[in-house]
């Protein structure tokens, strides 16, 4: 764990929560039209300073064990809905980004191992 | 590590959505099938949508219940010259409200079209991260 965390830094973990960030979007996106369904999402900051907190304690902490928050609703419906699609597909587009970029920073440090290691 | 639930939730919201719009298919389709007694006059379908999580999984895809049938009473019109009338001179129209359908559908139309956004953008991420160092 310390040797890839030393190559790839906080990113693994970062790409691992943002994954978990837009499965949960994607399941508010899908039950948009379910009565009583309420919205959740993971609050980034804290899920990763958990997740370091618990590496850097040597268990095997992921992001599945945090628990989720309930979203504020906005314009709460008469069915106990509280899924706003546009503020999801924000959100969601918003972890999409994040996940690239924590992606652009791995295959940054991937290249740059893989020619320090061939002299290429 | 579950990197594909969300194909799973995504896909299960586009089942729901389309089970949704073969219902508004249905009560459009017979809006103005109508019969010379109340019970069997056809009668709007509403799918059911419930949210599932799997045991320890915080998402939750969401499922079709069933597909129930509205309660609303028939709409009953006087019309002695209809072969289908019934013996005092009624027919019955279905209890299927146009509008309500019409919306519905764009509703559901909708609920499809971000479905397919998100399942789009996480296949676009996932072949990113498995081309990772190329």
């Amino acid at each position: 764990m310390a040797a890839t965390d030393a190559l790839f830094g906080i990113h693994a973990q970062a790409l691992d929560i943002q994954r978990r960030r837009m499965e949960m979007i994607a399941a508010n996106l899908a039950n948009a039209d379910t009565p009583g369904f309420k919205a959740r999402d993971l609050d980034f900051r804290e899920v990763l300073a958990q997740t370091a907190q618990g590496v850097a304690q040597g268990a095997a902490s992921t992001a599945a064990t945090q628990s989720p928050k309930y979203r504020i609703a906005t314009q709460p419906s008469a069915d106990g809905n509280t899924v706003d699609v546009q503020t999801e597909q924000a959100q969601f587009a918003e972890a999409a980004l994040r996940y690239q970029a924590s992606l652009g920073f791995l295959d940054g440090r991937i290249k740059s191992m893989l020619t320090a290691l061939t002299g290429q | 590590m579950s990197s594909f639930r969300i194909f799973d939730i995504a896909g299960s919201a586009l089942s729901a959505q389309s089970v949704r719009l073969n219902t508004v298919a249905s009560n459009l389709a017979n809006a103005d099938a109508v019969s010379g007694d109340a019970d069997s006059v056809y009668k709007a379908r509403l799918p059911v949508f419930k949210a599932v999580a799997e045991p320890g999984a915080a998402e939750a895809s969401v499922q079709v219940l069933g597909v129930v049938e509205s309660q609303a009473p028939a709409a009953k019109r006087y019309e002695p010259g209809h072969p289908l009338a019934d013996t005092e001179g009624y027919v019955y129209a279905p209890n299927v409200n146009v509008v309500e359908e019409m919306v519905n559908m764009i509703s559901a139309s909708r609920s499809y079209q971000s479905s397919v956004e998100v399942m789009n953008t996480a296949k676009d991420l996932a072949l990113r991260t498995l081309t990772l160092g190329k």
